[in-house]
């Protein structure tokens, strides 16, 4: 187990690092935008797993945290405010956006949280591109660096997927995957099942809203009501399931493969991706609910006692 | 003035009860939450749009079109993907088949793009200026037939549920599923059924948008919305509340576009979605739970 750990970490430095030096190996623009669309796809994918994945609620209103954090940031940056604060204060306005909805919401079972957080994203959608009908430039557009975007977007993801990884191996993290498994018997153990939902979507809007502000970093020019679209809470949902929600690697796989499939099938047979990635993500939802990651450890497993044996270890209980 | 927002209102709200109906209704039965409703009513659209223009059909003779190819559809559909998640119990089984249809609009509206392009259609037709005055209010005449058609389906459906053998045994359902199946009814063909109705329901609707609305492959979500918001305001799974919901829904709306601006006339509506789930969960005319 501990050779295990010490060969994971190694993992994770080297990819850490070749993630730090790839920009200045390899310096074409439209690779390195490439791999920043898979960051701010990882981030975006883990923070949604945060509150989808390991406490069970499903968000269908992401793109609201992505949206109002990039909204803040753009509007404040543009504005003349430095960056970093900007950056922040999206962040925290994300935040007090989810509380606003999570605590009514979260007082009522089921359903109720994820058709009121669709609805959420749509209002904010309609009323920002009421509100803003014009385009939204980059105030210095002659300096623009690709480079100090990168890395934003690179720390983003190592301080989104770190702070998801160490949640959920807390005491807390034990409990939002209690309220999972069943919020009756958690609450009968003494476990909030309200404090832990809303802590989990705190954390998972604030890192929402944080790739939101480096989304507006980022793009040059776009309608400030783009970041609000459904597709920004349904791809990485897609993503998160498909690699495998409630785990921390789940996300990670879903979003290279969602990416690196989409520009696959965008250089041969055109926009088909989105209907293949619908039909992906029906069959992992209905068949296969841990995503690759289990199809992953079934194979293991398959050829670890080879393919006459029985299975002698007790099937796993289907997440929820 | 007040008067014709009230008629606009209510007239453009049996519109969104239709739409609502067949959605209410497999939730009711089936507790399948199908949020890819609103591309049903993009198909039931481009069904009557193709029949309209290719065979020259009246608008209004298409909805015979739309219900049946709608119903085929929300069968087929059924059975490939959603029977699956029958023996899931309820809350998994909500949040699955949420997550399902979801899937399911993504894949709906890209092979409309493909098919039919993302150009927007339109059904017009002779009559559709047409309008006469009652005490100085306007009742255009295809406004007025979305409450003779809501109406009509919404008879039609309480009729079917009410006298025929498949309706009591879909009531049955609804009351106690385990019940009804050791007493012999099929639970998976009337949970194939009401789907299917359903399905059929949103065709109809479709045919109603494509007149008085435009139709689009990305439409989907926006009709979904609506029939979410409807269906909250009249109680899940209520079929009378559906149309209640709908008025009030159509009356907000315009009473926003009026008082307010017509851009924010879908925001009004939900924020008062928004502000129903908050305070009044079991719907405005819903009982309190337990």
């Amino acid at each position: 187990m501990n050779k295990k750990r010490t060969i994971s970490i190694v993992l994770l430095m080297i990819a850490i690092i070749g993630l730090a030096l790839f920009p200045l190996l390899i310096k074409k623009d439209s690779t390195i935008n490439l791999v920043i669309l898979i960051l701010l796809y990882m981030s975006l994918a883990s923070s949604w797993n945060i509150l989808g994945g390991y406490t069970g609620q499903t968000n269908l209103g992401h793109a609201a945290f992505f949206g109002i954090g990039s909204l803040a940031t753009r509007l404040l940056w543009t504005g003349g405010f430095p960056f970093l604060p900007s950056f922040l204060v999206g962040g925290l306005i994300a935040v007090a956006l989810a509380l606003l909805i999570g605590i009514p919401a979260f007082k009522l079972r089921g359903v109720y949280f994820a058709i009121g957080t669709l609805a959420l994203a749509q209002i904010l959608n309609i009323t920002v591109g009421n509100l803003f009908p014009e385009m939204s430039y980059n105030p210095d557009i002659s300096n623009y660096q690709l480079l100090p975007r990168y890395y934003l977007f690179l720390v983003l993801v190592i301080l989104t997927i770190g702070s998801a990884y160490f949640l959920v191996n807390s005491k807390w993290g034990l409990g939002m995957m209690a309220v999972r498994e069943g919020e009756d018997a958690a609450e009968s153990l003494g476990i909030s099942a309200l404090r832990h939902k809303l802590l989990a979507l705190t954390v998972s809007a604030f890192f929402a809203g944080l790739v939101g502000g480096a989304f507006a970093y980022y793009h040059v020019s776009y309608y400030l009501n783009m970041p609000f679209s459904p597709e920004w809470t349904f791809d990485p949902m897609m993503m998160a399931y498909i690699g495998g929600t409630g785990t921390i690697i789940g996300p990670i796989i879903g979003s290279i493969f969602f990416v690196g499939l989409k520009q696959l099938l965008v250089w041969n047979v055109g926009e088909y991706h989105l209907i293949i990635f619908g039909t992906l993500f029906i069959l992992i939802v209905l068949f296969l609910p841990g995503g690759l990651v289990e199809l992953w450890k079934k194979a293991q497993t398959y050829l670890r006692r080879g393919p006459g044996q029985k299975k002698t270890t007790k099937p796993q209980v289907a997440k929820t | 003035m007040l008067g014709q927002i009230l008629v606009f209102g209510i007239l453009v709200g049996a519109l969104y009860g239709l739409v609502a109906l067949g959605l209410s209704l497999v939730f009711g039965v089936t507790k399948i939450l199908n949020v890819a409703h609103g591309e049903l009513v993009m198909i039931g659209g481009y069904a009557s749009f193709w029949a309209f223009s290719q065979l020259g059909l009246d608008p209004y003779l298409t909805i015979i079109i739309s219900f049946v190819s709608l119903f085929l559809i929300g069968a087929f559909l059924y059975k490939l993907i959603f029977s699956r998640t029958v023996k899931l119990p309820e809350e998994t089984k909500i949040k699955n088949t949420l997550l399902v249809a979801f899937g399911l609009s993504i894949i709906l509206q890209n092979l409309a793009l493909r098919f039919w392009t993302a150009d927007e259609r339109g059904i017009t037709t002779s009559y559709l200026g047409t309008a006469f005055t009652v005490l100085g209010v306007r009742f255009p005449v295809v406004r007025l037939a979305n409450l003779a058609v809501a109406v009509f389906f919404l008879v039609a459906l309480q009729l079917f549920l009410r006298k025929t053998y498949t309706g009591k045994a879909i009531r049955a359902t609804v009351q106690n599923w385990e019940a009804a199946s050791l007493m012999g009814i099929s639970i998976h063909k009337v949970y194939l059924i009401s789907f299917a109705i359903g399905a059929a329901l949103a065709g109809v609707a479709g045919t109603l948008v494509a007149v008085n609305y435009s139709i689009q492959p990305s439409m989907g979500l926006t009709w979904t919305l609506k029939a979410l918001i409807v269906m909250v305001l009249g109680g899940l799974g209520s079929i009378p509340g559906t149309l209640v919901g709908g008025l009030i829904l159509g009356v907000t709306e315009s009473a926003t576009s009026y008082f307010i601006d017509s851009n924010y006339s879908a925001v009004a509506g939900l924020v008062l979605f928004l502000l129903v789930l908050i305070f009044r969960p079991q719907g405005l005319f819903g009982a309190k739970e337990g």
